[in-house]
C-alpha cells in the first residue's frame, strides 16, 4: 500500500456554479474565511496528534481554494507540512478557478510549495462557458495557464465538460485540441452529470444538453481526441500525458488511506470511511465534533471492483477471486464484453475499454450480482 | 310458522341497479337488523363487493314481516350473485325460491344481465315481481321502463313498485306484494328429508357450513346426514337459520323453510352446491334436478412476484378455495416464473376477483399469465386432450383436429355504437347471430364468439367503444373446430414459457406483433441489446429489438463519492431484483403483464 494523501476541503466559491452539487458557500466573508483557516490548522494539529503520518500527496479542492487569501492557503499547507511527515517528492495540487488568480498570487503559490495546479477551464467555447455559468472566458483561463507556467508550474491539469448544454461534437473536438495545445499534463474530462436540487435540475438545460446517448458518443469522441493529442486514459475521466497521472486521485481507486479536512471532507483511514458535517459554522466551533462515520466495515470485493474498474489497471482477477468475487461469472460476462468491444481480459486482469467505462455501472452489478 | 307464511325470493338485478341497496332496505325495515348493526349492504361482505357494487358469494337471511293483514310472515331472501361466472351458483340460488324481485333501474332500463337472470328465474318456475327503482333521480323514467319490461320480458309490469331503495322510499308496497304475489312453498313435511344446498361457507369453529332449502321432510340435529352427490355423510351438530348478522340455532329444518347446517364437515369440495341432502335413517330415493359439477373455464399460472413468498401463496390458495369449491389450483413451475400454481376460475370476473383478493387480503405481490382457455385436441391417435395450459400444448405435426370453446354473447347497447361493437365483434372473430331494437334507439345484439376472444380484453374494448353503455352477457355453448396456433416469445433467442399462448392462426401475426411491441416498450434498454421474437413454431414472425444503453457511469469518484456510488450500486441491484432474470435478460413484472393488456 502507498503513502497515504491530505485533501484540504475550501468550501467557498465567488460564486456557485448552476451544476455544482459540492458543498461550498458563495460571498463568505473575509474574516469567516480566516477563522476557517484556524480550524483547519487546529484541526490538522488535533488529527496527527503526536502520531506521524507518512503521506506523499496533499490536494487542496473546493469549493475555489484560490478565492482564499494566498497567506490562508499558504497557513494550511504549512501547517500541513508540520504536523504530517509530508515526503520529498509529494504530489501538491491546488484547485484554481482561472478568473481568480494573476501572475503573482500564482508565483506566491508555487513558492510556498504547490507544485501542481488543476484549473476549471471546462471549455474553450465563450458561448458554453457561460451557459456553464463560468465567469471567465477561454482567452482568461488560457492566461491563467501560461501565467502558471511562467510561475513554474510544470504539472497543469485542466477539467473539461462534456455534454453541456449547447455542446456539439465539433465544438467539443475544438475544446480538446484547444485544451491540448496548451502546457498542460493532464485533463479530466467529465461527462455532465445533472444533480438533484442544482439550478441545472430543470427541463431547459435538459433540452439544451446531450441526452445520455448522445453524451456516450461525444464522450466517445473526446476519448479518441484527446489520444491523438497524446493523453493516455488512465480513468474513465482522466487523461494524462507522458505518465503524469494524479498521484492523489489515484489513491482513492487504489483504495489507500486519505485524510480529508474540512467541512464536508470525506476520508478513508484504517478501513474506516468518515466525513466532516457540511457545516461551516460547526466546523468553525469544533471540528473533530462535526465527524460522523460514513462505513465502518466497507466491503471491500465490492470497493475493489467498483474502484479497480474505473481505471485503465483494471482489475486483478485473482484478487477479486480472493475477495470473495466469483470469477465464473467474471469469465462469463468478460466474453461478452469482448465480444462487444467493452473490455478484455488479458493475463489475468480485466481492462474496460471507453465503452465499457460507459457502462461500468451495469458491468460492475453484474459481476456483483 | 305455517308453511302458508313463508315467501323465499331472491332478488335480482343488473350490476349497479340497487340490489344489495333494495335488501338493506327490507331488512331494516323487517327489523331483521337493529340499528346500529346496521352498514350499508349488509350482504355484500366482502370489501371488493362493496366496492364492486357486485355480490360474489350467495347469501342468505330470515326476516320476519308482519303484514298489513295481520299476520305474521317468515320472508327469506337469498342473495345471488348477479354475474354471469357464476351463473350456475344463480341458477341453485334460484332454485331454493318460489319468487325472485326483479329490480330495474328507473334511469337505466333493462340491461344484459337483468334479461338473463329474469330468464334464468323464469325458467326456474319463479313468480317475477318487477320493481322500478331509483325514483329519487331527475331522469327517472318509468313509463318508458315498463313498457320495455312488458314488450320485452313480457311480465306485466304496470303495476310494479315505484320505489327509491335509496331514500326508502315505497318499500312498503314491496313487502306487501311479496306477501300478496309470491307464492308460498309447497312440499310434503312427512316425505323423506330433501334439502338444497345452495351455498356453503368455512367456519373456523364449526367446519363447512351448508345452507340449504329444505324441500321436503324435516332435519334435525342429530341426524346423520347424506350429501347424494358425493355421497360423504355427516353428522349434524348444529342446525338454524341466518339471522342477519348472526346465526341463529333452531335445532330442526322442516319442509319450505331456509337455514343452516354445521356437522363438522372439514372439506368445502364435500359439500357441493346444488347437491343434495338427505338423512341416512329415512333417504330420499332421487336426488333434486339440476345438479352438476362446474369446471373452470378460465385458466392462468399465479407465482408470487418474490419466489420467496411461494408458501404464503400456496397458503393464501388454500384458505380462498375452504370457501370457494370452484377454485382450482394445482402447483406449477415456469423456467421465467419459477414456482407457482395453474389456477381454474369460473370466468374472468371469478379470476379477477381472486387475484385481487389474493393480493389485498394476502398482501401478495403476484405475476399472473395470460388467461387461456380449455382447448379440446384430439391426436392423430384418435386420444383426445384438455388444454388448459399453452406449455402443454401438443406438436402440431400430431394434431388432427383442435377445438376452442364458443361462447353466446348477448350484448345491450345504444343503437349508435352498433357500428363500433360489430366491428369489434368481427375483430374477434364472432358470427353475427341476430339483432332486435328492444326500443327506438336501443338495441340487443347477439353474437357467438371464442371464448378465447373475450378473455384478454374484450369487456375494456366493449367500454372504451361504448363509453360504458354497453352492457354484456355470455354463455358458453360448447366447442368449434379452429385453426389454432400456439405462439412463442423468444427474449434473446430464448423461450419465454410464460409468455406463450395460444391463438387463433389469422390473429397470430397481428398478436405476436403488439406482443413484441409491447415488450419492447416495457424492457428497460440494458448492457447488451435484447432481440425480441415472436414465432410459431420455428417461423419468426415478428421482431423488435430493445437496444442496448450506452451510458450509466457516474465520471467523478473521488474520495466524497465512493459511499454513495455503493449506494447508487446498491440501488442498481435492488432494481435487478425486482426484475426476472430470464437467461440474461432482465425482464421487469410490468412486462408480464402488460403483454396481457393488448388493447389496440
Amino acid at each position: 500500500m502507498g503513502k497515504a494523501g491530505v485533501y484540504i476541503h475550501i468550501p467557498f466559491c465567488k460564486s456557485k456554479c448552476p451544476y455544482c452539487a459540492f458543498f461550498s458557500k458563495p460571498g463568505t466573508s473575509r474574516e469567516q474565511m480566516l477563522e476557517y483557516t484556524d480550524a483547519l490548522c487546529r484541526d490538522i494539529k488535533e488529527t496527527t496528534g503526536s502520531r506521524s503520518i507518512e503521506v506523499d500527496t496533499v490536494y487542496f479542492g473546493g469549493g475555489t481554494p484560490t478565492v482564499m487569501p494566498d497567506n490562508a492557503l499558504i497557513r494550511i499547507l504549512n501547517a500541513v507540512k508540520d504536523r504530517f511527515n509530508v515526503a520529498e517528492n509529494s504530489e501538491i495540487t491546488v484547485e484554481a478557478n482561472p478568473g481568480t488568480v494573476d501572475s503573482d498570487r500564482l508565483i506566491a503559490l508555487r513558492k510556498s510549495g504547490f507544485n501542481r495546479i488543476s484549473f476549471g477551464v471546462q471549455s474553450a467555447q465563450d458561448s458554453e462557458l457561460r451557459s456553464l455559468g463560468r465567469a471567465h472566458s477561454f482567452e482568461k483561463a488560457r492566461e491563467a495557464i501560461l501565467a502558471a507556467e511562467n510561475a513554474g508550474f510544470d504539472n497543469i491539469s485542466c477539467d473539461l465538460m462534456i455534454g453541456t448544454p449547447y455542446q456539439t461534437e465539433k465544438s467539443l473536438i475544438q475544446s480538446v485540441d484547444a485544451l491540448c495545445s496548451m502546457p498542460i499534463v493532464h485533463i479530466s474530462a467529465y461527462m455532465l452529470s445533472i444533480e438533484k436540487g442544482t439550478p441545472f435540475d430543470c427541463e431547459r438545460i435538459r433540452s439544451l444538453s446531450a441526452d445520455s446517448d448522445m453524451t456516450a458518443e461525444l464522450y466517445l469522441s473526446a476519448v479518441k481526441r484527446l489520444e491523438e493529442n497524446g493523453f493516455e486514459q488512465y480513468e474513465i475521466s482522466s487523461f494524462c500525458k507522458n505518465g503524469m497521472r494524479s498521484r492523489h486521485n489515484m489513491k482513492y481507486w487504489l483504495r489507500d488511506d486519505y485524510y480529508g479536512l474540512g467541512a464536508s471532507a470525506h476520508s478513508f483511514v484504517g478501513g474506516v470511511r468518515y466525513y466532516y458535517e457540511s457545516d461551516i459554522l460547526s466546523y468553525i466551533k469544533d471540528p473533530k465534533n462535526c465527524i460522523r462515520t460514513e462505513d465502518n466495515m466497507p466491503n471491500e470485493l465490492e470497493e475493489y471492483t467498483m474502484l479497480s474498474l474505473r481505471t485503465t489497471d483494471g482489475l486483478n482477477v485473482n484478487r477479486f477471486a480472493f475477495l470473495g468475487g466469483d470469477s465464473d461469472r467474471l469469465a462469463k460476462l468478460a466474453a461478452k464484453l469482448e465480444k462487444n468491444d467493452m473490455g478484455r481480459l488479458c493475463n489475468g486482469v480485466l481492462r474496460l475499454t471507453p465503452k465499457g467505462f460507459l457502462v461500468s455501472n451495469g458491468i460492475i452489478c453484474s459481476l456483483l450480482a | 310458522m305455517k308453511r302458508e307464511n313463508i315467501r323465499n325470493f331472491c332478488i335480482i338485478a343488473h350490476i349497479d341497479h340497487g340490489k344489495s341497496t333494495l335488501a338493506d332496505r327490507i331488512l331494516e325495515q323487517t327489523s331483521a337488523v337493529a340499528l346500529r348493526d346496521m352498514e350499508e349492504q349488509l350482504l355484500d361482505n366482502m370489501d371488493i363487493e362493496r366496492e364492486r357494487g357486485i355480490t360474489i358469494k350467495a347469501r342468505a337471511v330470515k326476516m320476519k314481516y308482519k303484514a298489513d293483514n295481520g299476520e305474521e310472515y317468515i320472508f327469506n331472501l337469498i342473495d345471488t350473485p348477479g354475474h354471469v361466472d357464476f351463473n350456475y351458483e344463480v341458477s341453485r340460488s334460484l332454485a331454493a325460491c318460489e319468487g325472485a324481485v326483479l329490480v330495474v333501474d328507473a334511469t337505466q332500463g333493462i340491461e344484459a344481465q337483468t334479461l338473463a337472470n329474469t330468464y334464468l328465474a323464469i325458467e326456474h318456475d319463479l313468480e317475477v315481481m318487477p320493481v322500478i327503482n331509483k325514483m329519487d333521480l331527475p331522469s327517472a323514467d318509468p313509463e318508458r321502463v315498463c313498457a320495455e319490461i312488458e314488450n320485452i320480458i313480457g311480465i306485466p309490469a304496470m303495476d310494479a313498485p315505484r320505489i327509491s331503495a335509496k331514500t326508502g322510499k315505497n318499500i312498503h308496497e314491496v313487502l306487501e306484494k311479496i306477501v300478496t304475489d309470491i307464492p308460498a312453498p309447497k312440499g310434503d313435511p312427512d316425505a323423506p328429508a330433501k334439502a338444497l344446498i345452495f351455498d356453503s361457507v368455512y367456519d373456523p369453529y364449526k367446519g363447512v357450513i351448508i345452507y340449504v332449502r329444505v324441500m321436503d321432510g324435516r332435519i334435525k340435529v342429530g341426524d346423520t346426514i347424506r350429501l347424494m352427490a358425493t355421497g360423504a355423510e355427516f353428522l349434524t351438530v348444529e342446525i338454524g337459520s341466518m339471522g342477519a348478522t348472526e346465526l341463529v340455532p333452531t335445532g330442526v329444518l322442516c319442509a319450505g323453510e331456509v337455514g343452516y347446517i354445521a356437522a363438522s364437515i372439514k372439506y368445502i369440495g364435500d359439500t357441493r352446491v346444488g347437491d343434495t341432502v338427505t338423512t341416512v335413517e329415512n333417504p330420499c330415493k332421487e336426488a333434486l334436478p339440476g345438479y352438476k359439477k362446474v369446471n373452470p373455464m378460465v385458466f392462468s399460472g399465479v407465482y408470487p412476484a418474490d419466489g420467496a413468498k411461494y408458501q404464503d401463496l400456496r397458503d393464501a390458495l388454500d384458505k380462498l378455495a375452504l370457501n370457494d369449491a370452484s377454485l382450482s389450483f394445482e402447483p406449477e413451475t415456469s423456467a421465467a416464473l419459477g414456482f407457482g400454481f395453474r389456477c381454474g376460475f369460473l370466468g374472468l370476473l371469478h379470476m379477477e376477483i381472486i387475484q385481487e383478493r389474493l393480493e389485498r387480503e394476502y398482501n401478495l405481490d403476484l405475476i399472473t399469465t395470460a388467461p387461456s382457455v380449455v382447448y379440446k385436441v384430439t391426436l392423430t391417435n384418435g386420444e383426445v386432450k384438455f388444454i388448459d395450459n399453452p406449455a402443454s400444448y401438443p406438436d402440431p405435426v400430431i394434431i388432427s383436429l383442435a377445438e376452442e370453446p364458443v361462447v353466446k354473447a348477448s350484448i345491450f347497447t345504444p343503437s349508435e355504437y352498433v357500428g363500433g361493437i360489430m366491428e369489434l365483434c368481427q375483430q374477434r372473430r364472432g358470427t353475427f347471430k341476430d339483432m332486435k331494437y328492444l326500443e327506438e334507439n336501443r338495441v340487443e345484439l347477439h353474437y357467438d364468439l371464442p371464448l378465447n376472444e373475450i378473455v384478454y380484453d374484450f369487456f375494456d374494448a366493449l367500454k372504451s367503444r361504448t363509453k360504458g353503455y354497453a352492457s354484456f352477457d355470455y354463455e358458453l355453448t360448447g366447442y368449434q373446430a379452429s385453426k389454432l396456433v400456439k405462439l412463442d416469445i423468444l427474449l434473446n433467442g430464448e423461450t419465454v414459457d410464460a409468455l406463450s399462448f395460444i391463438v387463433h392462426a389469422d390473429s397470430a401475426y397481428s398478436r405476436g406483433r403488439r406482443m413484441a411491441e409491447k415488450l419492447k416498450e416495457n424492457i428497460p434498454r440494458q448492457m447488451f441489446e435484447v432481440p425480441i421474437q415472436a414465432a410459431i413454431g420455428g417461423k419468426v414472425i415478428a421482431r423488435e429489438t430493445v437496444k442496448a444503453y450506452r451510458k450509466d457511469v457516474l465520471a467523478k469518484c473521488y474520495g466524497g463519492d465512493i459511499t454513495r456510488k455503493k449506494k447508487l450500486l446498491e440501488k442498481q441491484k435492488e432494481g435487478k431484483k425486482r426484475m426476472r432474470q430470464l437467461g440474461t435478460v432482465e425482464v421487469p413484472q410490468e412486462a408480464f403483464m402488460s403483454v396481457l393488456r393488448l388493447d389496440d
